[in-house]
């Protein structure tokens, strides 16, 4: 049995290593094709580098798109008889810089080799292109290679935008598919970074023939062997453009932020953070140099507020604590609780207006924080424990998963990078804090009006009041509502995410809110033809600096189609600057123009930063 | 306890003197590929890939002294101990290891990493001989066969949910163990019909032409044959088969999968179809190797592979190195090092006087050939781009490691031929 098999192997064996000397018999010996293909001086290789994809904001007026931009480059084994008088000349350079340029290339030694094509000098402009390109021919082994660059036809969103730049020496490592190559530009933050796979293309390779004299004569075997670059996907931002320029005006020297969300989407309509920058600063030839300034600046404008600043968020946080008082039935919407002023523990609970007995809605219109203060103790001392402390701990534990399920404490996931957590003490937090001695209700109580250890980012206060809107649900929020030709968001943006309480609760908070500006502490945010539903903070600051002014607001009531939230640094009461600047967005956004100069005046005069 | 007489003697040398040659080239060619001109350095530099692979190269040559020392009977012996082991390493894979490249094949150990299914290929060719070796094994007993079937199914399933598609490939190979060891041709030329089939199916786009084709063939057999009745029935039969399966991968290709996964299929049978993806690294391997003629630019003066656009340039795409700076000569001189290699292989196979040792030397001579003829054939456009490592020339100590186990185990079953026949 199985004769002759052996037999088979051998001649299998034997047979494919014929076909691979046949093979490579054509490919070295008699095709020589492949030889000139590789041959550099008569074949030019070119690298074919991709159009970047463009941003677009929600109505499709165009955001950020290329502009081309030319480097000369350099194969150092290539360059014959180079004529250094008429070099310099052409190229507006004095013998030292040409000498010290060639001591540049040399000085990295790792990444320099004399056949591999490398960077001469960059970023040439549009004039020094037209004027060297003829007289290339001249210079054997330079050559111009072209490549774009971002260009903004708006001066604003630079945060969320974020800039493009040439790919780190740690990036280049980290780039395990090996997609990138030294001198390659990268997204390095805010869009440009998050959706930089999206965004990058795919670079082509062209060869081409040249001439003895190096002069190019078309492309190779009609492009048999070229491929070509893909360009990246378009992105169509979710941002309202005319509202974003507008939210900056209002910004205008204050620090802080301004986040506006479409609520039944998720979808950001404005991002603004204050103090800001321009984007064009940051591409084309000053790069570098505007880079250093800017990242210097002592205001910070790279600082990315809405998502970076970590703030306590002040009596905002009472509607999160009435509405999880609600769902835990410690109280219900007609519990009344006397004001007793002055005199609660800390300072820090002294009230404020003219009150005295007040229902649910009635503390939250006056922004009442005794009551809120005896809100929070039933909520943590439920009794479900004999001891205080571990009842408190109990309490909180409980406490802490229904405000986690808004959002808070954790980064939402906005498809930008570097988004902060904010923070929502837990027992063990406690336990650090208090280096494991016990704690009760009596030791944490600040939290119940949104001081104390409470941070909360302000992309997370929109999203807070983009959930009361939607009576408990939230769409995470982003600002690309299409990628692409597919044309629609990430999946993850297209997930509800519903919060621990009912939904029934929320018609108590909103009436409260629609009663905050309609009587309450936020009367400056009052439009006609509209009814808003917000909520003013004052986070305490005093007495070493003033105040930060907070609001959060959504409107219309019914079918809700802006949510917002303004955080200005050490602008005093909520009822002021934060209450303003939302109404003036919300009209801007709901009626495209604002009918209360006096309001606008007020904001536009005001500067809070502190130099 | 016996003991093991000296058997430096016995040791095949001819096929040890292969080896040491091909991973001396290997070598060579791995400090060729990562040589820069200008930086002076040295091929025992410990920061390049070249130093590496010497210290695993000495790493090797402690492993195989190693196998040569420990009792031949263990091999046997602990087969299947090997191979559940084996599989659970290869179960947790996924679960603990650490993502290189896109596939979670390695697992770590400290900074240093192994990739176990380099290691599954040697564990599963003891397993599947130790059982074609048993008492009152059958190769025509259907239970039997299943056996073998299961024995290289379960590592090959487990290694494709590393995504190492290439890896998982190389377990096909043992068909032809089963094919020497006496299974009937007929899997094996059904297996070459379907794949052929399909790939027909795919790369003509009106599949009528195919049916036309087989309809001729019908015709050819029916005239030309003996004309039974039940064998013209039965060839009809046949054919109207085919051509059923014809239509139904038609069916699947064209109407289930979308278009983008079709150009990857596509893509795979021919490089042309994605010259953004796979043929582009064909192309550029091409180009390197062309540009090699037939004597090659010489050793470290080749520039296709110092301009990076060949990739993977010192582990699946070595060869490209080998045909730029050493020509058609050189690649001839591997090739030929290779057949003579495998051939050896099997002639020591052939003379093993028991079937454990043979059907373990026909797998050791499969998967070897396995690697040789896909990477080579990728490298040069002759096959999908699929990445496995060339033996002993591909930088990497897992598969080196891999490789050189796999074949002192079996010079050392075939330095003890003798014994295994005293034992029975």
């Amino acid at each position: 049995m199985n004769e002759g098999r052996k037999e088979i192997f051998q001649i299998v064996f034997v047979l494919v290593g014929i076909i691979f000397l046949v093979k490579l018999f054509f490919v070295q010996v008699a095709d020589k094709r492949y030889a000139e293909l590789a041959d550099s001086n008569s074949i030019l290789r070119e690298v074919e580098y991709p159009f970047r994809g463009l941003i677009k904001d929600r109505y499709g007026k165009l955001i950020v798109y290329n502009t081309p931009e030319y480097d000369l480059d350099v194969v150092v084994n290539d360059i014959k008889g180079l004529d250094s008088s008429k070099f310099c000349q052409v190229f507006n350079l004095t013998r030292e810089e040409l000498r010290k340029k060639f001591k540049e290339l040399k000085a990295h030694k790792k990444e320099y080799s004399p056949v591999k094509p490398m960077l001469f000098i960059d970023r040439l402009s549009n004039e020094d292109f037209a004027k060297v390109q003829d007289r290339l021919d001249e210079f054997p082994g330079f050559f111009i290679q072209a490549r774009t660059t971002r260009s903004y036809t708006t001066s604003g969103l630079a945060n969320a935008l974020g800039y493009v730049s040439e790919i780190s020496k740690d990036d280049l490592k980290k780039d395990e598919a090996k997609f990138y190559k030294q001198g390659d530009y990268i997204g390095q933050s805010g869009i440009e970074a998050f959706y930089e796979k999206q965004l990058r293309g795919k670079r082509g390779l062209r060869f081409k023939l040249r001439d003895v004299k190096g002069i190019e004569k078309g492309s190779y075997q009609d492009g048999k062997y070229d491929t070509l670059s893909v360009p990246g996907e378009d992105l169509i931002s979710s941002i309202d453009l005319e509202l974003q320029l507008y939210g900056e005006k209002l910004m205008n020297g204050k620090a802080g932020s301004i986040v506006a969300i479409e609520p039944s989407t998720g979808e950001i309509l404005a991002l603004v953070s204050g103090p800001s920058y321009d984007p064009n600063l940051l591409t084309g030839r000053n790069y570098s140099s505007n880079f250093k300034l800017i990242s210097s600046d002592s205001m910070k404008p790279l600082f990315n507020r809405p998502l970076m600043a970590q703030y306590r968020p002040g009596s905002i946080f009472k509607i999160v604590q009435a509405l999880t008082a609600l769902q835990e039935k410690v109280i219900t919407p007609e519990t009344r609780i006397p004001c007793i002023r002055k005199g609660m523990p800390g300072g820090i609970m002294d009230c404020h207006g003219s009150h005295t007995n007040e229902d649910l809605r009635g503390g939250i219109t006056n922004s009442c924080n005794p009551y809120f203060y005896n809100v929070l103790r039933r909520m943590l001392n439920q009794g479900k424990a004999n001891d205080p402390y571990s009842d408190t701990r109990i309490g909180l534990a409980e406490w802490d998963k229904h405000i986690n399920s808004f959002g808070f404490g954790t980064q939402l996931g906005i498809d930008l990078p570097n988004e902060k957590n904010g923070l929502v003490p837990t027992p063990a937090y406690y336990d650090r804090a208090y280096n494991n001695r016990p704690w009760k209700f009596s030791n944490i109580y600040s939290i119940a009006i949104g001081e104390g250890e409470n941070l909360v980012v302000p992309l997370q206060m929109a999203n807070f009041a983009a959930t009361v809107a939607n009576h408990g649900y939230y769409y995470t929020p982003h600002l690309i509502k299409a990628v692409g030709k597919e044309g629609l968001p990430l999946p993850q943006f297209r997930e509800r995410h519903y919060t621990t309480i009912d939904s029934s609760y929320f018609k108590v908070a909103i009436d409260a809110m629609q009663q905050v500006v309609e009587e309450g502490t936020g009367r400056n945010a009052w439009l006609p033809d509209v009814v808003v539903c917000g909520k003013t903070g004052t986070v305490q600051m005093e007495p070493i600096a003033t105040d930060h002014s907070v609001f959060i607001a959504f409107a219309p009531r019914d079918n809700p189609k802006i949510a917002i939230s303004v955080y200005v640094e050490n602008a005093g009461q909520g009822a002021l600057a934060g209450a303003m600047i939302a109404s003036l967005m919300i009209e801007k956004y709901l009626f495209g123009a604002t009918r209360r100069q006096y309001v606008e005046d007020f904001i536009l005069t005001k500067k809070y930063l502190e130099f | 306890m016996r003991r093991d007489y000296d058997i430096s003697g016995k040791i095949d040398w001819t096929t040890v003197t292969i080896y040491l040659a091909l991973v001396t080239f290997g070598w060579i060619n791995v400090f060729a590929s990562v040589y820069d001109e200008t930086a002076h350095q040295s091929i025992f530099d410990l920061s390049l890939n070249s130093g590496r692979q010497l210290m695993f190269i000495v790493a090797s040559g402690i492993i195989a002294i190693a196998i040569t020392i420990i009792d031949m009977r263990f091999y046997e012996t602990f087969a299947y101990v090997l191979y559940f082991v084996l599989l659970f390493i290869l179960f947790l894979v996924p679960i603990i290891g650490k993502e290189v490249g896109g596939n979670k094949a390695w697992i770590g150990i400290g900074s240093f990493g192994v990739q176990p299914s380099e290691f599954a290929k040697f564990i599963t060719a003891l397993a599947i001989a130790k059982y074609i070796g048993s008492v009152g094994f059958r190769m025509d007993n259907l239970r039997n066969q299943a056996v073998l079937f299961i024995l290289i199914g379960l590592p090959m399933g487990l290694i494709l949910l590393q995504k190492d598609t290439g890896t998982a490939l190389v377990f096909t190979i043992f068909i032809l163990v089963f094919f020497r060891e006496g299974m009937s041709p007929f899997l094996l030329v059904t297996g070459i019909c379907s794949a052929t089939i399909f790939i027909l199916t795919l790369l003509i786009p009106n599949p009528i032409y195919l049916h036309i084709g087989i309809g001729i063939i019908l015709i050819g057999l029916i005239i030309f044959g003996k004309k039974k009745v039940s064998r013209i029935v039965l060839l009809t039969i046949g054919a109207l088969l085919i051509s059923g399966v014809i239509e139904s991968v038609d069916y699947v290709v064209k109407d289930v999968l979308k278009p983008h996964q079709q150009n990857r299929i596509k893509a795979l049978i021919n490089p042309d179809a994605d010259p953004l993806g796979f043929g582009w690294n064909v192309t550029q391997s091409k180009i390197a190797i062309g540009s090699g003629g037939a004597f090659g630019k010489g050793f470290l003066k080749g520039t296709q592979t110092k301009f990076d656009f060949v990739p993977e340039q010192s582990t699946d795409f070595i060869f490209c190195t080998i045909g730029e700076e050493h020509g058609w000569m050189g690649s001839l001189i591997v090739i030929a090092l290779f057949v003579t290699f495998l051939l050896r292989l099997v002639f020591l196979a052939e003379r093993q006087k028991n079937r454990f040792a043979r059907a373990y030397g026909y797998s050791v001579a499969c998967i070897f050939f396995f690697h040789f003829a896909v990477n080579i054939g990728m490298t040069i456009g002759l096959f999908p781009v699929i990445g496995i490592p060339l033996p002993f020339f591909s930088y990497g100590g897992s598969s080196l490691w891999g490789f050189t186990i796999l074949l002192f185990i079996f010079l050392k079953l075939d330095a003890h031929r003798g014994q295994v026949l005293q034992r029975i």
